[in-house]
């Protein structure tokens, strides 16, 4: 931990007061190993006693208000329900805010437990001068500092004052796992009430007590413009303020309530300028995609040499669509245009780049632009783009005064950012035995990172090096990159690529073991047998962590034991975001639809923090997963999303959702990725059940497109 | 616009809306309940579940003028603490996640049990699944209802 000013504590609410506040520092963004350290969330104690955590991170239903606090509250010695969140905005004292990309915990977890562990240090320390004893003779426990000998103790608020004039100590003890009494607990989660009273804050309840209502009309086929509106019937709607143009590609229509703007926007008739991607549509990209994967691409990874492997050869291609996040609460964001500045309020995953690009949009400096964080309801990814307020703030400043504005369901369809489409070549060599000799798999999508114009260093979407390790001790092997492009919005979808290499290669390993006429559990295991480290750029995949979490699901699934008649079972296993993930989906085939009955997930993502969080994050991922194989699909026709609301785009409902058992392994390694791991093995395990029903391969998602 | 009243939460409330306008906005908008929440806008999910004279009805295609006269009961008014007995048990099950539908949820659930309170896992199924959780919390919430059902909940 390095030291940080008080002046930079001063000049937060939190400080105010006399109190005890901690900075600390975490790694910027999800990079590790990096030197290039920030502080990034504060503790503050104030003398009558509140404990105050700030999360940096955004809460968007992953728990993550909880589990910071649990790893802090954990080395403080306080009790969890005594914390009180407090919820950051974009700042600069924070290092990288972003929610993404399943970090908040394996990033958090030594810096919250340092920044714990000094202030429980430091509030020793003030107990023992204040009593003139030793400090061996105090302890930390529920809030208060004791002193045995002679039964006296001290509540930390009594302590706050005088231990905020201490040291900071840089290298605090840490406790060890097998005296943790909080970390590893399945305690409630602290958000839950609001959220079942109705008085949780999302940003679409956000108020401000005088404030205007906006929707816009955005151009349906992407790059396209807005030629010229009529707003003659919109303006005859009694409450309809302002009509006029925002940006190149849309209209807002602004009103004294959200259903006005609404039934403004629906009279507006906008002529679009429908630009160069009128025609585009799903068979051409799908077409381009496939020609695509005769191009060379960038190693991702290679073993030996794939090109000399003899024997039998195996080939199969599949292909993904484009799918979209759509989280429950579409977009929005409240904007307060004052001419030298900005405020917001906005359900964020990224409120750094929320004031970052406001201000440029805007023509502000980013210190001129406040964000605020709301609750989110859902966000897997879409949060991660600031349209939404961009677009609040030029409303904003368009009508000089504040305005929240509101994307419906179908917005959120048809303008959003999509999950790429992909096609995926496959190829292996078996040898005598049926056994992979080479396995080759060639990834061709477009980039997100790239879309959005970031240079690929060496070829290769940064995303692609978290989120598609190939986890087998193989003799020869070859990952590769096509990257191809696309005019059609990209963004990060909960798991991202790790969804399609997952599909492609775990369904094409049972093509492999079928070909070899083996046990699809047998044939990855032993090729997980041996103890391996499979380097992939800068992480270290262990065979054998792989190999425990599919042994623990294939035993809790019951693998190979009888089923009930006409039932089904497929496994797959995965590696992202630093986690082991393994999966069997029972299934029976009812009018030629798979009924999922069951899934059995089993993670290692290192110390669980709150195995009640983790299982949801995994019995959550299972039903995201589900959606995703099945019906998820955004197509294109005539340059426009053909999807519009939950009627053709159906997430899975009670109806359809089986039973998901989330198994852990007991594990004391640091901690990593919970949020998104458990998605990308539904797929996979899901066709493989198919496959073994019916025999047919599912080669091509969603299952019911 | 016309002025309407209608009995929100045991309260008679008069509001000068336009009559076609969904219950859904006038409970957000004019009355600020926004316990109540827009996601589809085309009672495709759930989320803006309310009762109106004890029913569930998704008050974004419902036009206030339809419950003019009518008693209206959103999440804010389900219980006089805030802890009626499904909200219990849902905390007792942890089960929101970003907890966006969740209100809609507990009153599509408490709708059930009102008229049905030990319902069978499928009748549980038949009356929740117009509700979308995109969190995936489908067996929580489950939980939940049977806890109730069970009387495990006071």
């Amino acid at each position: 931990m390095s030291p940080l000013s008080r002046r930079a504590f001063l000049g937060t609410a939190m400080a105010a007061g006399a109190g005890l506040v901690i900075g600390f520092y975490l790694p910027h963004g999800n990079s590790k190993g990096s030197k290039n350290f920030a502080p990034n969330a504060y503790l503050g104690i104030t003398p009558d006693g509140k404990i105050t955590v700030v999360a940096a991170r955004s809460e968007m239903g992953q728990g993550v208000w909880t589990a910071l606090a649990m790893v802090l509250a954990e080395e403080l010695e306080a009790d969890l329900n005594a914390i009180t969140i407090e919820q950051a905005g974009a700042s600069t004292l924070y290092g990288d805010q972003t929610t993404g990309g399943s970090a908040s915990v394996r990033t958090a977890w030594d810096p919250m437990r340092k920044a714990g562990a000094a202030a429980r240090e430091m509030l020793i320390s003030a107990a023992a001068f204040e009593w003139g004893v030793p400090r061996s003779g105090c302890k930390a426990e529920h809030g208060t500092i004791s002193h045995l000998a002679s039964n006296r103790r001290l509540t930390y608020g009594e302590l706050a004052s005088r231990a905020a004039e201490l040291p900071i100590p840089a290298d605090p003890p840490l406790k060890q796992a097998k005296d943790y009494k909080l970390v590893g607990t399945p305690a409630a989660r602290l958000d839950t009430r609001a959220k079942v009273q109705g008085t949780a804050g999302y940003g679409i309840d956000f108020r401000l007590p005088v404030m205007k209502y906006a929707v816009l009309s955005r151009c349906p086929v992407c790059g396209g413009k807005v030629a010229s509106f009529d707003d003659k019937e919109t303006k005859k709607i009694a409450g309809v303020s302002y009509v006029g143009k925002i940006g190149e590609s849309a209209a807002v229509v602004v009103a004294d309530s959200v259903w006005t703007a609404m039934e403004g926007r629906r009279v507006l008739n906008v002529t679009w300028d429908e630009g160069a991607h009128k025609d585009l549509n799903s068979a051409a990209i799908s077409n381009e995609l496939k020609q695509a994967a005769a191009k060379k691409g960038v190693a991702l990874y290679a073993v030996g040499d794939v090109s000399k492997a003899g024997g039998r050869r195996i080939e199969a291609a599949y292909e993904l669509p484009f799918m979209a996040h759509a989280p429950m609460e579409p977009g929005n964001c409240t904007a307060h245009y004052q001419g030298s500045q900005c405020e917001l309020w906005a359900p964020t995953q990224v409120p750094q780049d929320v004031r970052d690009s406001v201000a440029t949009a805007i023509g502000l400096d980013p210190d001129q632009v406040k964000v605020n964080v709301t609750l989110m309801g859902g966000g897997f990814g879409r949060r991660l783009e600031h349209d939404y307020a961009v677009e609040a703030a030029l409303v904003s400043k368009a009508i000089g005064a504040p305005v929240k504005v509101l994307w419906t369901r179908e917005d959120d369809m048809r303008c959003s950012t999509y999950r790429p489409a992909s096609y995926h070549k496959m190829s292996a060599t078996l040898d005598g035995q049926g056994w992979p000799a080479a396995l080759s798999h060639v990834i061709v999508a477009p980039s997100i990172n790239a879309q959005k114009g970031a240079q690929l260093e060496g070829g290769v979407d940064p995303d692609l090096k978290d989120e598609v390790a190939l986890v087998y001790s193989l003799p020869n092997a070859l990952l590769q990159y096509v990257q191809t492009e696309t005019p059609v919005p990209l963004g990060w979808m909960r798991s991202v690529y790790a969804l399609q290499a997952a599909f492609a290669s775990e369904c094409f390993l049972d093509e492999l073991a079928a070909a070899a006429g083996k046990n699809p559990l047998d044939y990855r295991l032993h090729l997980l047998a041996k103890d391996e480290d499979i380097k992939y750029f800068d992480a270290t995949w262990k065979t054998g962590r792989m190999r425990g979490v599919l042994q623990l699901a294939a035993g809790k699934a019951g693998w190979g034991k009888a089923l009930p008649a006409g039932h089904h079972q497929g496994l797959a296993c995965f590696g992202c975001f630093s986690s082991y993930m393994a999966e069997v989906v029972e299934i029976s085939m009812e009018n030629n639809q798979p009924k999922v009955h069951r899934v059995v997930a089993a993670i290692d993502c290192g110390q669980v923090i709150n195995p009640g969080i983790l299982e949801q994050q995994i019995s959550g991922g299972v039903i995201y997963g589900l959606t995703n194989a099945l019906r998820a699909q955004i197509t294109i026709d005539k340059g426009r999303v053909v999807q519009g609301n939950f009627d053709d785009y159906e997430p899975i409902r009670m109806n359809e959702a089986p039973v998901v058992e989330a198994y852990f392994v007991d594990s004391h390694e640091a901690p990593s990725g919970a949020g998104e791991p458990p998605v990308p093995p539904v797929a996979p395990a899901l066709c493989n059940a198919i496959c073994a029903s019916t025999k047919k391969r599912v080669r091509r998602l969603p299952v019911l497109g | 616009m016309a002025d309407i009243s209608l009995r929100v939460n045991g309260s008679e409330r008069k509001v000068s809306v336009s009559p076609d306008t969904p219950l859904l906005w006038v409970l957000r908008d004019t009355l600020n309940l926004t316990g109540t929440k827009f996601a589809c806008g085309a009672g495709l999910c759930g989320a803006c579940t309310v009762h109106v004279e004890g029913a569930a009805v998704r008050s974004c295609s419902t036009p206030v003028s339809q419950v003019a006269g009518k008693n209206v009961t959103t999440i804010e008014g389900l219980s006089a603490n805030g802890l009626h007995v499904l909200q219990k048990a849902w905390i007792a099950e942890d089960v929101p996640q970003c907890g966006y539908c969740q209100t809609g949820q507990i009153m599509a659930a408490a709708a059930l049990l009102a008229k049905n309170p030990h319902p069978s896992d499928q009748d549980i199924t038949n009356a929740m699944s117009g509700n979308i959780c995109r969190c995936g919390t489908y067996d929580r919430i489950r939980r939940a209802i049977q806890r109730v059902a069970a009387g495990g909940v006071r």
